[in-house]
């Protein structure tokens, strides 16, 4: 997660001239690796791609005093440097200076995790051999010192022949020993604090018991003492764990979180609503021109305002996951699902994916990567789109509060999640029984220390999704709105324009009638389904501007009383049951052809969800005439 | 449950050989080997499971299964199927 929705491989490109140091960040999973980075870096960071892999790493810039800056490169969590998955091979190249437009790093931080330091130092062995200049991060020190452990971190140097620095990530302790090594590396001599010849030769690097016998002299020449075990995580588990009150407490989270969204995010989208009416009154008692007053008002704040509105519940649903993530439980939730997932032919691993995708399906397809197994990639990959992400939640929002008594809303979206939820499990099963059988995969997940997440590393999360979301409300959002603005403004009739249902977007819609009306839905709607092939919410941005043509304001009271004029209770079951299962959405079709190095399997996709979608919304719309 | 691949022949024994699957929760053995496909016993072995290491059963998915393994300071959570061929000394 923390990614970005569907921009390009964006790398970052360096001046030639003054090239900066670049320094790499290498870790086991767990170690604290983004924390750090977060640290160093703040705000001034990218997600990027490595080309030709499908591998994605963060990229940032680290201040340090004096004006001067080192890029650091976030690399992907890994036990050895052994190159099996993708994610060894990517950190395997970059520290050997293997890949492409990526020059060999200058120096690497290794961080550690200093509780459990003798399994750890085993990935010391392979990155020390690389001969770059390496400074050991001992992270969580706070911890160990917390739970009675401790380390000469002085002498571990000494038998290194690194330097070491005891940090805590999380709460900021140490970072100065990071910051005065990142000094060194642009002067051209990395501080050297303990340096000098290892007094440890090192292991061979392929045989893994040699290099955890090596690991372990090393901790005990360090005078290494663990710490006890985590008492907290041991109790919390009991209780997360638990036979029975494990999954219900999965349940009451999951329940917590849509009501959260539904209800609490509320006055804070009636706050922007009203703000958006306002600014476009004054717009309009600004700009006399009266064509250019309606190109604003009707067209862009219509358009793009009635979409903005909906940044409160996307950050809040990004806020839950952050906090289920960054605090450990996430890993027990895939545990408790495995058993449920095998007998869809998955594993647990694919539970953590799918959760991502209630977000959103463009950085869930990329966790994938952690799947092993690829045929259970791919299928994990193919039914994601069809938890229910955040893009969805506008229309459903708008629909479900035009139509549906508000006792009965909460409910209605859950089913709605519910639903597309049933739909990837069919599918799941579908395709693991036919295109993509294998044999039964393994399931080895490391359960990680439950840990307060940081509000640092929240808050740079859903300032990447806000930006996102903005962006693509300015950009892609805001030229739909302008299109369908023109196409209802043309031809002009003698210098005016026609009545809305006599342009070109009208002609357009009535075109595409005949196959949506089954459906039960007219031309608007019609025009609303092309528009959002984009993104699923541009419907509503779409639906805001036509209405805002007819007249309607672009307050969300008034665009709900407009489809309630225009749409059948028929109709409007069918438009949710519709973007339930529909792919609408290039951003994934884009990212699944990257991820899956073809075009197949994205046609393939996009094919069978909108066929399943036009056949759902036609039940839908039946079965409510039928009951109706 | 399929297990395509041969398992290798056991060394004759006095006792027959106990697995991960046979210690009772808290109880703690010592792992002997991993009567696993390459593949699977190298990432094993990356996350603690060595020949010569204490490995003690923990907390478990409802049912039993996967359940998590205490290993050489870190808990991983291990399917059945797999525990059952982490042979014990």
């Amino acid at each position: 997660m923390g990614d970005c929705h569907g921009c390009p491989a964006a790398t970052i490109t360096r001046p030639a001239k003054t090239r900066r140091q670049i320094v790499a960040i290498v870790g086991p999973p767990n170690s604290g690796k983004s924390t750090l980075f977060n640290r160093l870096t703040g705000l001034r960071q990218k997600v990027a791609n490595f080309p030709g892999v499908t591998v994605e790493h963060r990229m940032g810039r680290a201040r340090l005093d004096g004006d001067h800056e080192v890029y650091l490169v976030d690399l992907p969590g890994v036990y050895s440097l052994t190159p099996r998955t993708e994610d060894e091979r990517v950190t395997h190249d970059v520290l050997g200076g293997a890949m492409k437009d990526m020059p060999k790093p200058d120096a690497v931080l290794l961080i550690l995790d200093s509780t459990n330091l003798s399994r750890h130092l085993v990935l010391a062995a392979p990155v020390l051999s690389l001969g770059l200049p390496t400074l050991v991060i001992l992270n969580m020190a706070d911890d160990l010192d917390a739970r009675g452990g401790e380390v000469d971190s002085a002498e571990l140097a000494m038998q290194l022949g690194s330097p070491v620095a005891l940090v805590s990530a999380a709460k900021g302790i140490g970072i100065e020993k990071v910051m005065q090594f990142l000094a060194g590396t642009t002067q051209g001599a990395p501080a050297r604090n303990g340096g000098g010849k290892p007094l440890m030769e090192l292991p061979v690097i392929q045989d893994i018991p040699k290099c955890r016998a090596w690991a372990a002299h090393a901790g005990s020449k360090a005078r290494y003492h663990a710490p006890a075990p985590p008492l907290w995580t041991r109790r919390l588990d009991a209780i997360f764990l638990h036979p029975l009150l494990g999954p219900l407490i999965f349940l009451l989270v999951v329940i917590g979180v849509f009501e959260t969204i539904f209800a609490g995010a509320q006055p804070l989208m009636d706050a922007i609503d009203d703000g958006i009416q306002a600014s476009g009154a004054w717009v309009a008692s600004v700009i006399s021109y009266a064509p250019l007053r309606s190109l604003l008002v009707d067209g862009v704040w219509s358009g793009v305002g009635s979409v903005v509105k909906f940044l409160p519940q996307i950050l809040i649903l990004f806020l839950f996951i952050g906090i289920l993530e960054d605090s450990g439980y996430l890993a027990r939730a895939a545990l408790i699902a495995d058993r449920t997932m095998a007998r869809i032919g998955l594993q647990g691993k694919s539970f953590i994916p799918l959760l991502s995708a209630y977000a959103c399906a463009v950085p869930a397809i990329m966790a994938t990567r952690t799947i092993e197994n690829k045929r259970d990639r791919i299928a994990t990959i193919l039914i994601a789109p069809f938890m229910t992400c955040s893009a969805r939640l506008p229309v459903y929002t708008l629909v479900i509060a035009a139509f549906i008594a508000p006792k009965y809303q909460v409910l209605a979206l859950l089913s709605l999640y519910i639903i597309g939820f049933l739909a990837a499990i069919g599918t799941a099963k579908l395709l693991k029984s036919t295109i993509l059988k294998s044999a039964r995969s393994s399931f080895m997940l490391e359960m990680p220390p439950y840990r307060w997440p940081t509000p640092r590393s929240l808050g740079l999360r859903l300032v990447d999704r806000a930006k996102v979301f903005l962006r693509r409300a300015g950009t892609v959002i805001l030229a739909v709105a302008i299109v369908i603005w023109v196409l209802g403004h043309l031809p002009l009739k003698n210098g005016a324009p026609p009545p809305i249902d006599q342009s070109i977007e009208a002609k357009i819609g009535h075109a595409v009638e005949p196959a949506i009306k089954p459906l039960g839905f007219n031309w608007k709607i019609g025009i609303g389904l092309i528009s959002s092939l984009a993104a699923r919410e541009v419907i509503v941005g779409t639906l805001g501007t036509i209405y805002g043509m007819e007249g309607s304001s672009e307050h969300s009271v008034e665009l709900q009383k407009a489809l309630r004029r225009d749409l059948t209770p028929g109709g409007a079951a069918a438009l949710l049951v519709f973007f339930a299962f529909a792919m609408q959405c290039m951003s994934t079709i884009a990212v699944v052809r990257r991820e899956t190095m073809s075009w197949k399997w994205p046609a393939l996709q996009f094919a069978y969800m909108t066929l399943f979608a036009y056949a759902a919304a036609f039940a839908a719309n039946h079965a409510v005439l039928w009951l109706a | 449950m399929s297990f395509n691949k041969k398992r290798p022949a056991q060394p004759s024994r006095t006792h027959p050989t106990r697995n991960l699957t046979d210690l009772k929760r808290g109880e703690s053995g010592i792992l002997d080997r991993l009567d696993l496909p390459e593949e699977d016993a190298r990432r094993l072995m990356e996350m603690g499971f060595l020949p010569g290491h204490s490995v003690t059963p923990a907390h478990s998915a409802p049912g039993g299964d996967p359940r998590v393994f205490q290993v050489d300071g870190s808990e991983v959570a291990l399917r059945r199927e797999t525990a059952i061929r982490l042979i014990l000394r």
